[in-house]
């Protein structure tokens, strides 16, 4: 069996395959202590984690918040309104300042990519587990969107999973992506060309579509991403109706995927945006086993880290 | 393995040994009723399975059999880097009012025990528990002591008892290593 001996988690990339289905076959485990009366196991009693969020979350906010105090760890929300950021704190000051209250693990939300890696220099002794950073990486995303994919094939290896949506801007994709091809799944991409990364193919067995057809047709999984409006300029596409008819997820395109295909979506949903609500609410939507899933895989994911070695 | 092993319980003195071990399981507590057999991974809950089915031979009745994985129970948590991976638990039924009988392969310093007592108290509030080894080899570190032993064994501190299974999960023997 594969040891984790890492002290951080800031991107799938950074991980093995061997390490990769170390933490999902915890998450496995994991899950069945969130199926109990008593949902709580004494395992990282004593520990504390600061959860600091830059950027607005609740479902992964929550699911990291719930996955601690389900070990048992002492759990603590920072947020920018309430924090010193909107002070002009430096995000250096910061860590150095939340080191003097000795958290054994920061899982933190940036929109700048690589943070997490100048943070962890800073820290050397704390833990840090990357909860998204810019258009980067979302490493908990894209091990529960894997562990989602197994429950229901029971293996990742040999399937078709098409990402379609705005790849450039989504760390969601990126983790799949580095995390999926790892595992022997061959990734189909399709978006507008101007959300499209030049030279993503080079990560692996990607491959990049020229239409949604193409990348959805006898898929075994259908991953749909959320438009960022908060992040991209106007320019990148007319308007919501025209990205709809081209890259919409509706119950007709849906067919051309394979019959007992997956549906899923990081969240939050555009409804009539990225998805038709039919498709949303349909039997073939995996979406809220996903944000089941992602408690479990944030237990295993705090659980290996306090079991890295620290530096 | 180490250099010097000698096989101190063979098959048959396995199978007798759970024979034993499943009468007494019965005699204790007068039949089946409200017994579940809770095997602790990996070894105990192959071993469970054994007792099970002897129990169904005398007795003609299906006993619930589980199974816990102590992992995120242990007291030793904080020094082990890194971390091991954690077993399925797979518990059946709520053990509220049960009495539950913990299957182990080994007895030794008896934080194992704790470990599964404390976890089948998250399962809800058992009438009691018990406990069944197939070796006791001694050095307890805690206050805990066997109800249904199959041999004991005096080791010294150096020496290590392993229950070998077989790719079915059958038990093999049981081995001292010096």
């Amino acid at each position: 069996m594969a040891e984790f001996r890492h002290k951080d988690i800031i991107a799938l990339r950074d991980l093995t395959k061997e390490e990769l289905e170390l933490l999902l076959s915890t998450a496995e485990s994991m899950r069945e202590i969130n199926s109990r009366d008593i949902k709580k196991v004494p395992t990282l009693r004593g520990k504390t984690i600061i959860n600091l969020f830059y950027e607005a979350s609740t479902r992964t906010r929550t699911s990291f918040e719930i996955a601690g105090k389900r070990l048992s760890a002492d759990t603590v929300n920072i947020t920018p309104s309430s924090s010193s950021a909107t002070k002009g704190e430096t995000l250096s000051d910061t860590a150095l300042n939340l080191l003097a209250m000795k958290p054994d693990i920061i899982v933190m939300r940036h929109a700048v990519s690589g943070s997490h890696y100048f943070l962890s220099k800073y820290l050397p002794h704390c833990s840090i587990i990357n909860a998204g950073d810019g258009a980067h990486e979302h490493p908990s995303q894209g091990l529960l969107d894997m562990l989602t994919m197994k429950d229901k094939f029971g293996r990742l290896d040999g399937l078709k999973v098409a990402i379609v949506g705005d790849i450039t801007h989504s760390r969601v994709a990126r983790s799949n992506i580095q995390g999926l091809t790892k595992m022997g799944s061959a990734v189909y991409l399709a978006g507008p060309p101007t959300m499209m990364p030049p030279g993503v193919e080079r990560l692996g067995n990607v491959t990049v579509c020229r239409s949604m057809k193409e990348a959805i047709q006898d898929a075994d999984v259908v991953m749909m991403l959320r438009i960022q409006q908060e992040r991209q300029g106007k320019t990148l596409m007319p308007n919501a109706r025209e990205y709809s008819r081209y890259f919409g997820l509706n119950p007709e395109n849906v067919k051309l995927a394979k019959p007992d295909a997956m549906i899923m979506h990081p969240g939050p949903i555009n409804r009539g945006v990225e998805m038709s609500s039919a498709v949303v609410d349909g039997d073939q939507s995996w979406i809220l086993k996903q944000v089941e899933n992602g408690v479990a895989v944030r237990m295993s994911m705090l659980y290996h880290v306090c079991g890295g070695e620290l530096e | 393995m180490s250099a010097e092993t000698t096989v101190i319980l063979d098959g048959s003195g396995v199978k007798r040994a759970l024979t034993r071990i499943a009468h007494e399981i019965l005699e204790r507590n007068k039949g089946v009723a409200e017994v579940v057999l809770i095997g602790i991974r990996s070894g105990g809950a192959f071993l469970a399975e054994e007792i099970g089915a002897i129990i169904k031979v005398i007795e003609g009745v299906d006993v619930p059999i589980g199974a816990v994985d102590i992992t995120l129970y242990r007291d030793d948590m904080s020094g082990q880097l890194p971390h091991q991976a954690v077993g399925k638990t797979e518990i059946p039924l709520s053990l509220e009012g049960k009495k539950v009988v913990l299957v182990d392969d080994v007895l030794y310093t008896g934080r194992t025990i704790r470990a599964a007592m404390d976890a089948m108290m998250d399962y809800g509030r058992p009438a009691c528990i018990q406990l069944a080894v197939l070796i006791d080899r001694g050095h307890r570190e805690l206050p805990i002591r066997a109800d249904f032993v199959g041999r004991n064994v005096p080791t010294s501190l150096k020496e290590n008892v392993a229950v070998l299974f077989d790719t079915n999960n059958q038990p093999l023997e049981v081995v001292l290593e010096k």
